[in-house]
């Protein structure tokens, strides 16, 4: 399934669940990352980590490593 | 915790509950980002004193709130986005909202901060709030952004959703100020409130297991339990099992199951709470689709991966060319007020220990506090300005992946770069490094970097024993070499402690790296000022106190037991002198016999005879007395080692790193057989030493205070005095292997 970390900036799609559970997904929860919500790809850093992501109408970074333990479904 | 509180979540009669001055306490919450500060500051303006929480590393900003039915003290709590604690710093707003705090008390009210251009988001922590029993106020600022935003807000309904009344505010014009501290004082009075409800089966639980726990005795907040549950492996959880025995972690556990067939009481928690969140929002909000903001637009530039590169590096260096450029002259400037001031008092009082003490204990300690000031004043103010604007979070973004090389996240790149002007301001920057060990490495390795009190006395060493031989046509200079060197094992240093420190002491999960990148704003100097008064105030109070005793009592090493006979013999030869010389000579002849004496008072005095008492500790490193005591005189503040060097040498203590005659004399310097004191190897390993050691009291005292505690303090000064020592040990020896 594809994750958060395999989406290209520029590329959109809806939160379709996590990996594993555990603390950091706790967090990513909180900060509004989940199932359902829609997001977008905003950018990457220098060397391709982290990524930021726009959801809930706010920038939000996270570290690639993060990023893979998120399933989307991909939309545009 | 109070055991007499009743074990469910419905309102509890009104108890207002009062500081030890008596008056009631409010308490102030949100997001960070979310403008907190600045609401604070609106309210108490000036009148706010800082502490720590006891034993943890976070802060606690109080002021006063001038309220029409009467003063309130406002206490701040660090921003935060869910009351959820995977630490003992997390934890304080639990215990903060409980009253478990016994100076505070329970707070009469609890005002939450939530960013209206970012409603959801900032409503989770809102609701945690409004679980709790307490009289709520939500102060609803970043009004005008939601605007530009398109985005429209039905405050009347919202408040009437929540159950609390609300107050739109722009607190950086200070919009709705005095709105907020009306319904403020209106719910100091009021009576109670329906709480909330947003999981009710959680609620349910924690309320039963509460009530299991208090049949057998224990006393225990509902709430507590209910965070306990939902913070699997988390603080809350930790500590009820502590406080309460292990036997409650089984009965944690089967309620969990109870709750849930799959996935964590956590999951479910955040999913009742946004789906709760998304039925007010979509109650009250109205969202107009507008283009990218500007701030979206300066985002494409700065957040670039070259463009946003470029722009980092050229801002970095402007910070840092702003600290040598602007406080390098009014360092200087303070040097020679404090050393006029001296001289001015000594030619009034007369000659003898209290003297002495004021001018070379009192006023030299006082102006090696203040000359911190320009550097730190300025290092402190320009990066609590590029916080308010929101860069930091993009230039932690950027340089993330590098600093991860060593351990640390790209929040610590800030605060390690600034510690090359001085390590003080650099700890104090820490403060933005959300995650504790990280915070910590980050404050450990800061002092490793060449700061700019190191740089005289590297130039002092570099001249005296370095030949200025060239290389490469005359490009290459063996001096400048050196110092390079040195920078780069400053640097390296500090990235070898962190690795090393994230790897053993303060090993653990990798930290997230969730950050949020809020909009730019255009900080408001008030807010800059007072965030900057502030550290000030903490640099001056905490670190000017030590400073200034340490000062003291190195004062008193250098001057007692200062025998008269000494002094008698001196004044013969003087009077000598005056009779056979005159004009220059005699002159010359005065100021030399000057040197002599305070030289020959030091060797007389306390620290001479422990410089001498604890050579063999450091004959190893190859340093006589004379080294060995100027080491320890410069433990305050390493640049003084020039000055304690040029009065053992006779060359006075107001010399300069290049003064020809003092490197004349170290390079002169020889054991009593002869031998030189100062081989390569020496003085290679004295560079070393100077490098890793930390002698810098300000610095000490700034851990201790940023820590909340005297172990990391004293760690860091045993370690980085170990290295020290064991970094010239090395030198020595591959000296003698390699002759
Ligand atoms: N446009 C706008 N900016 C605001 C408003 N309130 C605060 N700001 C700005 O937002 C930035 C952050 O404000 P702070 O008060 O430092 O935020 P905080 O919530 O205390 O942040 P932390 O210190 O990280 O907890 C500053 O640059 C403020 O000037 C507002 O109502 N409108």
């Amino acid at each position: 399934m594809t994750t958060l970390a395999d989406l290209a900036p520029g590329r959109s799609g809806t939160i379709a669940g996590f990996r594993e559970s555990g603390p950091v997904v706790h967090r990513l929860m909180q900060l509004g990352v989940i199932e359902g919500q829609p997001f977008a790809v905003v950018r990457t850093a220098p060397m391709g980590d982290p990524i930021e992501i726009e959801i809930l109408g706010y920038a939000l970074s996270l570290r690639r490593s993060e990023a893979r333990v998120v399933l989307v479904s991909e939309v545009a | 915790m109070n055991p007499a509180e009743p074990c469910r979540v419905s309102p509890e009669p009104p108890r207002v509950t009062a500081a030890r001055d008596g008056a009631p306490i409010v308490v102030a919450i949100g997001n960070p980002n979310a403008g907190k500060s600045t609401v604070f500051n609106a309210l108490t303006g000036l009148r706010q004193k800082v502490a720590n929480y006891p034993g943890v590393t976070v802060e606690r900003h109080a002021g006063t709130l001038r309220l029409a039915g009467g003063d309130a003290g406002l206490v701040d709590l660090p921003g935060t986005y869910s009351l959820a604690a995977q630490s003992p710093d997390e934890m304080v707003a639990v215990d903060v909202l409980l009253g478990r705090i016994p100076e505070l008390g329970r707070p009469a009210v609890v005002l939450v901060v939530v960013d209206a251009s970012n409603l959801r988001r900032n409503l989770y922590l809102a609701s945690q709030v409004l679980e709790l029993d307490r009289p709520v106020v939500i102060a609803l600022n970043m009004m005008d952004l939601a605007r530009s935003k398109g985005i429209a807000i039905d405050v009347e309904r919202l408040a009437a959703r929540l159950g609390v009344p609300v107050v739109p505010l722009v607190a950086s014009r200070e919009e709705g100020i005095d709105a907020l501290r009306f319904a403020l004082s209106e719910a100091l009075e009021h009576k109670g409130r329906e709480p909330v409800i947003v999981a009710p089966e959680l609620q349910a639980a924690a309320q039963a297991l509460c009530e299991d726990l208090r049949g057998a005795g224990r006393a225990v907040a509902a709430y507590e339990v209910e965070r306990a549950l939902i913070d699997e492996g988390g603080y809350a959880e930790t500590r009820l099992c502590r406080e309460h025995g292990p036997s409650t972690l089984a009965l944690l556990r089967g309620v969990r199951t109870g709750l849930v067939a799959e996935g964590s009481v956590a999951a479910l928690e955040t999913r009742r709470r946004y789906h709760w969140i998304n039925q007010v929002v979509a109650a009250v909000e109205r969202r107009v689709p507008r283009g990218p903001t500007q701030s979206d637009r300066l985002d494409r530039v700065l957040n670039h991966p070259i463009a946003g590169s470029l722009a980092f590096l050229i801002l970095m260096a402007a910070v840092f060319q702003s600290v040598f450029f602007w406080a390098q002259p009014l360092m200087d400037l303070i040097d020679k007020a404090t050393r006029t001031a001296g001289g001015l008092l000594a030619e009034r009082l007369p000659e003898g220990a209290v003297a002495s003490l004021l001018v070379d204990g009192v006023i030299a300690g006082v102006g090696s506090v203040v000359v911190f000031l320009p550097q730190i004043a300025i290092l402190s103010a320009l990066i609590i300005f590029l916080e308010d604007t929101g860069y930091m979070a993009r230039a932690a973004f950027l340089v993330d992946r590098l600093m991860r090389l060593c351990g640390l996240s790209g929040q610590s790149f800030i605060p390690m770069l600034s510690s090359f002007a001085c390590a003080v301001p650099g700890i104090m920057a820490t403060r933005v490094i959300p995650n504790p060990r990280d915070r910590l490495a980050t404050i450990l390795a800061a002092p490793f970097m060449t700061c700019s009190a190191r740089l005289p006395v590297y130039a002092l060493l570099i001249s005296a024993f370095v030949p200025p031989t060239h290389y490469a046509y005359g490009l290459l200079n063996l001096q400048g070499l050196v110092l390079l060197g040195l920078y780069l094992l400053g640097i390296a240093g500090g990235v070898g402690t962190a690795w090393l420190m994230k790897r053993t002491l303060l090993r653990g999960p990798t930290p997230s790296f969730l950050m949020e990148l809020p909009p730019y704003r255009l900080p408001r100097l008030r807010s800059v000022a007072i965030k900057l008064a502030e550290r000030l105030k903490v640099f001056l109070t905490r670190a000017g106190t030590i400073i200034l005793t340490v000062s003291v009592v190195v004062w008193a090493l250098v001057y007692f037991p200062h025998p008269p006979a000494l002094h008698a013999g001196f004044q013969t030869e003087r009077s000598a002198a005056e009779e056979s010389l005159a004009g220059d000579p005699l002159e010359r002849r005065l100021v030399e016999l000057n040197r002599q004496e305070s030289a020959a008072f030091l060797e007389q005095s306390a620290l001479g005879r422990l410089g001498r008492v604890i050579e063999p500790v450091f004959s190893p490193l190859g340093w006589d007395w004379k080294v060995t005591a100027a080491v320890i005189a410069s433990f305050p503040a390493r640049e003084v080692v020039i000055a304690v060097l040029g009065t053992i040498y006779a060359v006075g203590a107001e010399v300069k790193a290049e003064d020809a005659g003092l490197i004349q004399r170290l390079r002169g310097s020889a054991w009593p057989d002869g031998r030189k004191v100062f081989s390569v190897s020496v003085a290679v390993g004295l560079m070393l030493f100077y490098a890793f050691c930390l002698q810098c009291t300000a610095t000490v005292a700034v851990i201790r205070r940023e820590t909340n505690s005297w172990r990391w303090a004293g760690f860091a000064w045993v370690y980085m005095t170990g290295l020290g020592y064991l970094g010239a040990l090395v030198s020595v020896e591959a000296g003698r292997f390699l002759t």
